[in-house]
């Protein structure tokens, strides 16, 4: 029996396997981030934290549905002050820890990730693609080559760790932004964030379910959309790609990965197959890796490509 | 399990207290005691509450008024209408072939009302005892009187029962009569000491907590008690596993996540 390491280097950052708790599922407490550690993942992301404390939108802020999930939580953070105290001695977690970090403007991400300075992150993820929260993402332009460059290039004057940009599905051009995002310094592409936004309408009460009545979608809706991305964006980009978007099993990861991600992210997989959907995962991995002889994670990586 | 929420219309209304009313509905939900349903009103909000009532397909949920959304709910007529999703998280472990004893506070004794009529039936076939004990501010806020004889009540004004707290009933209770397990539901710092007599005594001992929900299904972390998802791991907790969760009658988490002295 050939022996399947499942292990990946991630922009210089160690991990054992290639599951990452996506950002806005779980990570909104250290002892949550360590549970889903506990659980298999290879790396976690805290929720996405900003200057100021939020509350986001009022319930219902997820629902689900056949094909995924539907959510517009509207960035609930306590702040970057006291994520600053929460987040201490991520060493406790037990795998690398990535901090998700949004603004209203460049300024903000650069206090936000100075704040978050003195505690041990892995790396900075800036997601410039939420679909659903005034301010923010898609909704203050932050989609745009111009506005990724600029964003990019002021978290990558302010810290040394890798930078993450995640990406909205919606754009056609996303290659382009990802080159931005490139050329600006960033060291992965995080693909994608949720897609939409979408609608769901309770056809009795005649209104939409979701207090902000639209919000991104998510699950096995958004998975081929996210795969069609990751694999345009393999050929676009030179630095590694985080595939995000509707992964719940290995073989799910198994597509991702070949389309060209280096590592994956997972988060409304938790809502289908419970908070242990990494270790589940990572078994399905190692199995199909096995029946169908790859040893390595790397050879996995973009074979979908001619 | 209801996914997304069903519209449903209000049956019935009962004035438990001046401040408690019980809004039934009829519902097929496989609702097991100690679980909760979101309640959603249209363009306000939606919030978790217990099941306090199951009669066949005829459902309770008991209402305290104390905010915007309980404001709205409490102006609610016959024939309104609701959405309902769930029934979401674990509730308690019935071992009803002993002697228990329910502790409820305030508007805690509503999570406990369906408990109570399951080891009710298990009281009927002679397979054990239920001991109420129901603490509140003051007489007017006792519930479930005519629901529930020989409750032992107690009251911070002395109005109704001793008074006193339902921690200074149950530990008096426990030099007396011995008990397998004891279930609660109320305040936290209530329910922490609760589960501290309990563990003197190597008592059996279950407790719903309480923290603010959003999703309900165990995704967005908003009701964290020290890595436990009170939405779905819990609400319900036992002893052991509320020993290993330190923020347990310490932290509590407001609506922007910040873990805050309770």
């Amino acid at each position: 029996m050939s022996k399947i390491n499942l292990s990946v280097n991630l922009c210089g950052i160690q991990l054992t396997n290639p599951t990452i708790l996506a950002s806005g599922i779980l990570g909104t407490t250290k002892a949550l981030l360590k549970r889903v550690a506990e659980n298999g993942a290879g790396a976690v992301t805290i929720k996405s934290i900003s200057v100021e404390p939020r509350e986001g939108h009022k319930n219902p802020t997820v629902i689900t549905f056949e094909a995924g999930m539907l959510n517009a939580v509207g960035y609930s953070n306590p702040g970057v002050d006291a994520a600053a105290r929460e987040f201490t001695n991520l060493q406790d977690v037990g795998v690398p820890v990535i901090a998700s970090v949004i603004g209203t403007q460049k300024e903000d991400f650069v206090r936000v990730v100075e704040g978050l300075s003195v505690q041990k992150f892995s790396a900075i993820e800036i997601p410039l693609s939420c679909p659903h929260t005034p301010g923010f993402g898609l909704l203050a332009g932050q989609g745009t080559p111009q506005a990724t460059f600029d964003i990019t290039s002021a978290v990558r004057k302010t810290t040394k760790l890798p930078v993450f940009v995640k990406l909205s599905p919606n754009i056609p051009e996303i290659c382009t932004i990802a080159k931005a995002a490139e050329d600006a310094g960033a060291d992965a592409i995080t693909a994608v964030n949720s897609m939409g936004p979408g609608m769901i309408i309770n056809i009795e009460a005649q209104k939409p379910i979701l207090s902000f009545k639209v919000g991104g979608v998510t699950g096995d809706a958004l998975r081929p959309i996210a795969v069609r991305c990751v694999y345009d964006l393999y050929k676009a980009v030179k630095i590694p790609i985080i595939g995000v978007g509707g992964i719940s099993t290995g073989r799910h990861a198994i597509e991702m990965m070949m389309a060209g991600a280096s590592a994956i992210g997972i988060g409304t997989g938790v809502y289908f197959r419970g908070i242990d959907v990494f270790v589940k995962v990572c078994e399905e991995i190692r199995l199909w890796m096995q029946e169908n002889g790859f040893g390595t994670i790397k050879s996995i990586v973009g074979a979908a490509h001619d | 399990m209801i996914e997304q929420p069903t519209m449903v219309k209000i049956c019935g209304i009962l004035e438990e207290s001046p401040g408690v009313k019980t809004f039934f509905f009829k519902l097929n939900l496989n609702f097991e005691p100690g679980q909760f349903v979101m309640v959603w009103i249209p363009l306000l909000d939606e919030k978790p509450f217990t099941v306090s009532y199951i009669q066949d397909d005829l459902l309770g949920i008991s209402v305290l008024k104390k905010g915007g959304f309980t404001n709205a709910l409490h102006s609610k007529k016959i024939g309104d209408t609701l959405g309902i999703r769930g029934p979401y998280g674990r509730g308690f472990s019935l071992k009803s072939d002993f002697n228990s004893c329910v502790v409820g506070g305030g508007i805690g004794m509503a999570s406990l009302a369906t408990l109570v009529d399951r080891l009710n039936l298990a009281v009927e076939e002679h397979l054990g005892n239920v001991t109420i004990i129901q603490g509140a501010r003051t007489a007017a806020e006792i519930v479930y009187q005519n629901r529930f004889r020989d409750m032992k009540l107690c009251t911070e004004d002395g109005t109704a029962g001793i008074k006193g707290t339902t921690v200074d009933l149950l530990r008096d209770l426990l030099e007396k009569q011995r008990f397998r397990k004891v279930y609660a539901c109320g305040p936290e710092r209530m329910l922490y000491k609760v589960v501290e007599l309990c563990k003197g005594r190597g008592i059996e001992c279950e407790v719903s907590l309480e923290r603010y929900i959003k999703c309900g299904f165990g995704v967005c972390g908003q009701c964290d008690c020290s890595g436990q998802r009170v939405c779905i791991d819990g609400p319900v907790f036992n002893r052991e596993e509320l020993s290993r969760m330190e923020d347990f009658g310490k932290i509590i988490i407001t609506k922007t996540g910040e873990r805050i002295i309770h």
